[in-house]
């Protein structure tokens, strides 16, 4: 599985990376890096947290 | 106990999400969704933001009528608000129709404190709904002369949103310093020096004796005598839980629905979730009331899942979050603002640019504020989650400080 990002929606709040930081962290610019993107089974909960957890709804898991 | 009926009140974020949450559960039961408005569920923080601005924004709904009706089987009860809740024959009352329910979910939500006096004039408005929004939006393209009253966050952003229209804006605070329940003194005053920053006047420590006009709204007066002409009036001087329809239901009402770590309000098979709860968070030990998005996002899940399957009901537990956009800047806290200490640990607020407090109860890190800190704010969260030290916090500060120094000076090189 994968996550993916909709970088026309995300707006860069940042409150994926406080779920999944090993995935998701907003650089100096106030915008969105992606630092990896397969997510192993141990991963999935709190990818699905940070999906959830996004107020632009710019984030995906793709099977 | 088998729940073959869930009832959610209250059709804003939290509502929906509750909905969501229980089909996602695999809760195959019918739900029912009462909402107030006539409104399918929207969005609210771009009412004051993105689709104040822009006059072309589609509504924020976040799920089509469709969606709602046969993707998640919900039906909808919208434009008329819960009158009354019987919790010995378990039904929600809705004008002259009765609902039944085996679990109940209530996210009523807050409403606006209104200024006395000013029911009858046009040209006043508060700012919590789209219809508010489509208002003031309409009076804002038609180059209103702005007075704000209330410099929280939803005035603050409406100001900064008139000001880059080019308008002429006035927010007016009773309080000496803004924004201090929310982030405390210090960082009140320093946030509000943004809008000086800006090209917003600001006068705080000044009441309102009256807001005068015949039938509509022409000027502001205040205790001094000072007299402010103005097309549109924005009142946001804050809210109060929607708990009124609640009474005699044997629901315990203190600032809110009070409710336990699971979000259950104590009566057999009721929950609450969103800004009319008072749950306590077990992260601080504490009871709290959010009103932000991210508590009625998680808050309106978890209670759902937790009315579904009381048996298995979890505590939910968050460090609270909220932003607000003004102007350029991007406010970001996290945490709880009651602190023994607030520190400032980068940046300067007399200036532009990135700023970072941390907040210190005893020996723990309780909150975060940046200004412009997108990059720092959420490591800060994972942190006070974790029970953080106020030591650790503070070395983790100083690493970031080097860190963005290193990154300058390669800049700089390059």
């Amino acid at each position: 599985m994968k996550v993916v990002v909709d970088f026309e929606k995300c707006t860069g709040l940042g409150i994926c990376e406080s779920m999944a930081p090993e995935f998701f962290e907003v650089n100096d610019d106030g915008e969105l890096v992606l630092l990896k993107e397969d997510i192993s089974d141990e991963e999935l909960q709190a990818v699905e947290e940070a999906v959830a957890s996004c107020p632009t709804e710019a984030l995906l898991i793709r099977s | 106990m088998t729940v073959r009926s869930l009832v959610v009140v209250g059709a804003s974020l939290a509502g929906l999400r509750a909905v969501e949450a229980a089909r996602k559960a695999g809760f195959d039961g019918s739900i029912t969704l009462v909402g107030a408005e006539p409104h399918l569920p929207y969005d609210r923080p771009p009412l004051s933001k993105g689709f104040l601005a822009a006059s072309d924004d589609e509504p924020p709904h976040f799920r089509t009528e469709e969606v709602l009706r046969d993707e998640l089987g919900v039906e909808l009860v919208l434009g008329e608000a819960a009158t009354g809740l019987d919790t010995d024959r378990r039904v929600v009352r809705v004008g002259d129709r009765e609902i039944g329910y085996d679990a109940l979910v209530i996210a009523t939500g807050c409403r606006l404190r209104t200024l006395p006096g000013t029911e009858h004039l046009a040209g006043v408005h508060g700012l919590r709904t789209l219809d508010d929004s489509v208002a003031v939006r309409s009076a804002l393209e038609a180059g209103a002369r702005t007075v704000v009253i209330g410099a929280g966050f939803i005035g603050s952003e409406v100001a900064a949103g008139a000001t880059r229209r080019g308008l002429d804006v006035t927010i007016v605070e009773a309080l000496p310093t803004p924004l201090v329940r929310a982030t405390g003194t210090a960082m009140g005053a320093a946030i509000a020096g943004l809008h000086e920053r800006n090209g917003t006047r600001l006068l705080c420590g000044t009441g309102v004796a009256a807001v005068e006009g015949d039938g509509r709204v022409e000027r502001v007066v205040l205790d001094d005598g000072t007299v402010i002409p103005a097309d549109l009036v924005v009142v946001g001087i804050g809210v109060v839980p929607s708990t009124q329809w609640l009474e005699g239901s044997g629901v315990t009402i203190d600032d809110g629905i009070v409710c336990d770590e699971t979000l259950w309000t104590g009566v057999p098979r009721v929950y609450a979730a969103g800004d009319v709860a008072s749950w306590v968070n077990p992260v601080f030990g504490t009871r709290q009331r959010m009103e932000n998005w991210t508590a009625a996002a998680e808050q309106g899940a978890a209670a759902a899942r937790n009315a579904i399957a009381p048996d298995q009901a979890k505590p939910y537990a968050t460090v609270p979050y909220f932003w607000s956009d003004w102007y350029d800047d991007r406010i970001q806290f996290v945490g709880v603002p009651d602190a023994d200490e607030v520190l400032l640990v980068d940046g300067d607020t007399e200036t532009a640019g990135r700023w970072v407090a941390l907040y210190r109860r005893g020996d723990r890190l309780v909150g975060a504020l940046t200004v412009n800190g997108q990059t720092e704010i959420m490591k800060y969260r994972v942190m006070i989650a974790k029970g953080a030290s106020w030591d650790d916090a503070l070395a983790h500060a100083e690493r970031r400080r080097e860190l963005a120094l290193v990154k300058a000076g390669a800049a700089a090189g390059a």
